[in-house]
């Protein structure tokens, strides 16, 4: 399984990012694999529609869970649409922990 | 001869002057005044009447189920996020589309086709013998301010005297509202800000050709900042209106300073006489 998580930079120990459609990365972690991978957010100044567009990449990567702070409306549509779970990361301060809190279901489910 | 009332900032006072000014001219041989300011039309107020309203669409996608491939093409072309392409279908959100038409374009499959989406609609009156007001009025929500101003604009033609009353500011809607027009008179306060804002407005009827003027409203006679702003970059002052309590008055019960009041309505003629020599075009 694919989780992404949102965060202010590369790899598993960067910090957590509560914003999703301007988050500065996505990291997507495999679960059965354990690896990372970073991918830099290009829609970190676009002027608009960067919840559909981040969720659109969400789906690209074959994300099927995300962990971030707080999604927008438009996002939201897209992500649900496109069957993607996402939970808020609470007080995991790092893409470690809160992938860590997520696989022992101490996370809670917003959309 | 085609006139862009203006302004850097709200509440300067344009609507007052495409207003006065549109009354004026309608007992001097007719006029066409066109309120720009799509997102919050207010020149029916001065002018009510019966109206005939007509629709602006402007073209959206439409995904043939049956074509696609789910390539997601069109999502990654699209730059708004207005189509996010999942595994089952493709979503589309309405209110981001800029009608830009690139997705049809490259849509490998030819799955798309454009469809209207109504954005805004365009009234037109004859509230005052003399006085044709066409208004433009988006719909609560959208965001394609332009195409409601270019749509404005078309439903009151090419010819005769057009007034157009833009949007506070400089953007996109005031950019489409001066496309093509012969003047522009920028209204302006002798304050910081109102001239700060005016810089801006200057500096966009500039690079669109557009000649300008400015009429400095609220004046407390103290115009130095105005006038020596004015001087520096060329702009003829073409009317002062006075900050005094008679005018107030009458723009406070929303009134008009042309009809209400003794020698205005000589005044806006005399304004836009002003405007046709320096257009050096006949009004």
């Amino acid at each position: 399984m694919i989780v992404c998580i949102t965060a202010k930079g590369e790899g598993a120990e960067a910090a957590v990012e509560p914003r999703f459609g301007r988050a500065p990365y996505f990291v997507f972690a495999d679960t059965e694999a354990g690896t990372f991978v970073s991918v830099k957010n290009e829609l970190v100044d676009a002027a608009g529609g960067v919840g559909p567009r981040s969720a659109q990449l969400l789906v690209d990567h074959g994300a099927t869970v995300l962990v971030t702070g707080q999604v927008g409306g438009n996002a939201a549509t897209a992500l649900k649409a496109a069957g993607i779970k996402v939970y808020t990361f609470g007080d995991a301060a790092t893409v470690a922990q809160a992938l860590e809190k997520y696989t022992q279901g101490g996370l809670s489910e917003i959309l | 001869m085609k006139i862009v009332v203006a302004s850097g900032k709200g509440g300067t006072g344009k609507t007052t002057v495409s207003a006065n000014l549109a009354y004026a001219l309608a007992g001097r041989g007719g006029v066409t005044l066109v309120d720009c300011d799509v997102e919050e039309p207010n020149l029916h107020l001065f002018f009510p009447g019966e109206y005939e309203e007509e629709g602006v669409p402007v073209p959206v996608p439409a995904i043939d189920p049956e074509r696609c491939t789910l390539c997601g093409e069109c999502g990654h072309f699209c730059r708004y996020g207005a189509l996010t392409v999942l595994k089952d279908r493709v979503l589309f959100f309405a209110e981001l589309c800029h009608s830009c038409g690139g997705c049809t374009l490259v849509c490998p499959a030819d799955a798309i086709t454009e469809v209207g989406r109504e954005v805004g609609v365009v009234t037109t009156s004859r509230p005052l013998p003399g006085l044709t007001l066409v208004s433009g009025v988006m719909h609560e929500g959208e965001v394609l301010a332009p195409k409601v101003v270019a749509a404005a604009k078309e439903a009151a033609g090419d010819t005769g005297r057009i007034v157009y009353d833009a949007s506070p500011g400089v953007a996109c809607p005031v950019i489409e509202t001066l496309e093509g027009a012969d003047f522009c008179i920028l209204v302006t306060e002798s304050t910081p800000f109102g001239l700060h804002d005016l810089d801006l407005a200057v500096r966009a009827a500039a690079a669109l050709g557009v000649q300008a003027g400015v009429v400095i409203n609220r004046s407390d006679g103290e115009d130095e900042a105005a006038v020596s702003f004015c001087q520096e970059h060329d702009l003829p002052v073409l009317m002062t209106i006075p900050f005094d309590r008679e005018v107030a008055a009458v723009q406070n019960r929303g009134g008009l300073i042309a009809r209400d009041l003794q020698g205005w309505e000589e005044r806006f003629a005399g304004l836009w006489d002003e405007v046709a020599r320096h257009c050096e075009v006949r009004a």
